[in-house]
């Protein structure tokens, strides 16, 4: 294997799609974007079947700025909306079953981390609320508390949306679903604190209020994974056909929610905050020396 | 005709209805090296690129389905590879090239002209009209179902030249299909047009097919159906439509 996968043959170029020549010429891979550059370049995704004003879609482009070797990383899914988006990305996107997700995202991992002994290859678990606090919950705990060296985001839009609007374990409390008509009876599970238990090196919730942020905490969180331990970013991306929000107020009703109850929090564990510190300091002696020779 | 190892089903070119039973389960089996297989049977490898470089020159619409192992410059042998592939594709007058990039389910829509999906081939077979179709480099399971596929929904022969152990739900096939096979299958197209098979669109190269082929290929940029939209009240008949037809003039 090489990164010469996203190089055509000699000859064949010409016969390709205008969106694959596209993504070779102006991709994203080899080299790290930025949110700004957003509509500069040919993303990893642009068509997708996901409805109109969809905040979860906006997020997932937003991850996709923010993985920081998109080239090197492996996505890995289940059911829910989120897949029918994040399998059109250019990235290698594998299924998981309903349930086992990370228990798959463990196993290709350590299958990477001994092929690929001199690459830092990394996998992204993106799956829904459903798909990591209700039904793969097992698999997400058992995940975190072997310390696999993965990043799991959890696309949070508190209901089933396309099986027609169960309520999850994240819904909030009281809220009426049309499959849920007397209102959820629990509270919203505590998956920031279930981690924080767990041991999760670093653990961030977010809504996609703030490009930048998202983009950034991506790639905070995929970068500690690779070299401490499991990483989690619990992000809001609203079901607006489940609640009823409105296309054009979609980004309005993130905010509110954020303000209301989904401000950002991150938390590191002491090691993660040490290597993440070092780090940083080596980035910006880096961006210095680089500034200096001009 | 080679022999049928004791089954009677044929792989033959379809619609044979939604659902027609994997050819495996059906007694076709796979042909070691050496050998090959048309519609079922096993037969000689030489038999096996005859019978496609006659399918391929004589059946409307012949097209080459390149897929991700050999599309993409991943290793020095796929390089390699390219050029005979692009020779094989030479001794095909009017054959096109669709390429199958990868595997990625296409939606909301698949440009049929551009690219093959196997998650619905018969779109791009259908569309084009494609009789007879060479798949090479599509890795093995989603070779098998795309080829499943339309044997269902099509009367589109397929070929499938496969650098591991061959595939039974094409017409023909040929194992471990390295670059010493694409000369002997090159050798095979110049063999059966020197014995007297007229090739269908004799004198024609290599068609090119979809928007982005055609600008890359004839350097042209082929104009969109957008362009061609007309303002109201500019095109010919323009104030006629507006205003209505007058019936009683002369």
């Amino acid at each position: 294997m090489s990164l010469k996968t996203i190089e055509a043959a000699p000859g064949f170029k010409d016969y390709l799609p205008q969106e694959y020549k596209d993504l070779i010429d102006d991709g994203p891979f080899l080299k790290q974007r930025k949110v700004s550059e957003l509509g500069s370049f040919k993303e990893a995704i642009e068509e997708h079947p996901m409805c109109s004003g969809c905040a979860m879609t906006l997020f997932i482009r937003l991850v996709y700025v923010g993985l920081p070797s998109i080239e090197n990383t492996v996505i890995c899914g289940t059911a829910g909306c989120g897949r029918l988006a994040i399998s059109q990305g250019a990235v290698p996107f594998v299924y998981g079953n309903y349930g086992d997700t990370n228990a798959v995202a463990t196993g290709i991992k350590r299958g990477l981390d001994i092929r690929f002994k001199e690459q830092n290859k990394d996998v992204v678990v993106m799956a829904g609320d459903g798909g990591l606090a209700d039904i793969g919950f097992h698999a997400v705990m058992h995940s975190w508390f072997r310390k696999e060296k993965f990043t799991t985001i959890m696309l949070d839009n508190e209901v089933y949306g396309n099986t027609g609007g169960q309520d999850s374990g994240m819904t909030q409390k009281g809220m009426v679903m049309k499959m849920a008509p007397t209102g959820k009876k629990f509270e919203k599970m505590d998956m920031l604190g279930l981690a924080k238990t767990a041991g999760v090196a670093y653990t961030a919730r977010l809504a996609p209020t703030n490009p930048t942020r998202v983009a950034n905490t991506v790639r905070k969180a995929v970068l500690i994974a690779r070299e401490v331990g499991p990483t989690f970013i619990q992000a809001y991306t609203s079901c607006n056909i489940e609640y009823a929000i409105p296309t054009p107020k979609v980004m309005d009703d993130a905010r509110a929610v954020e303000k209301d109850r989904y401000q950002f929090v991150e938390y590191f564990s002491d090691e993660a905050k040490a290597y993440w510190d070092d780090s940083e300091k080596e980035r910006k002696r880096l961006r210095k020396a680089a500034k200096q020779s001009g | 005709m080679g022999k049928l190892n004791g089954t009677p089903y044929r792989v033959v070119t379809g619609p044979e209805g939604l659902l027609p039973p994997a050819a495996t389960i059906m007694g076709v089996p796979l042909p070691e090296e050496g050998e090959g297989l048309v519609e079922g049977g096993i037969v000689t490898e030489a038999e096996a690129l005859e019978k496609a470089a006659i399918a391929m020159l004589t059946r409307k619409n012949a097209t080459l389905f390149p897929g991700p192992l050999v599309l993409w410059g991943w290793n020095d042998h796929t390089n390699e590879k390219a050029k005979y592939f692009f020779d094989v594709a030479d001794e095909i007058p009017g054959v096109r090239i669709i390429p199958m990039p990868d595997y990625r389910p296409i939606y909301p829509k698949i440009d049929p002209e551009a690219v093959i999906n196997p998650c619905h081939p018969n779109l791009t077979i259908s569309h084009n009209k494609i009789e007879a179709c060479v798949f090479i480099g599509v890795h093995c399971h989603y070779a098998s179902i795309t080829l499943k596929m339309i044997r269902a929904g099509t009367n589109c022969f397929t070929i499938a030249l496969c650098a591991e152990a061959g595939h039974e739900d094409a017409m023909v096939s040929v194992p471990n299909f390295d670059i010493e096979k694409l000369i002997l299958f090159k050798e095979a197209l110049i063999k059966v047009k020197k014995n007297g098979i007229k090739p269908l669109y004799e004198g024609k190269g290599i068609v090119p097919t979809g928007w982005s082929q055609i600008a890359a290929l004839k350097g042209e940029i082929p104009i969109k159906p957008e362009d061609e939209l007309v303002e109201a009240g500019t095109g010919a008949f323009s104030s006629e439509l507006e205003t209505g037809l007058d019936d009683t003039a002369e």
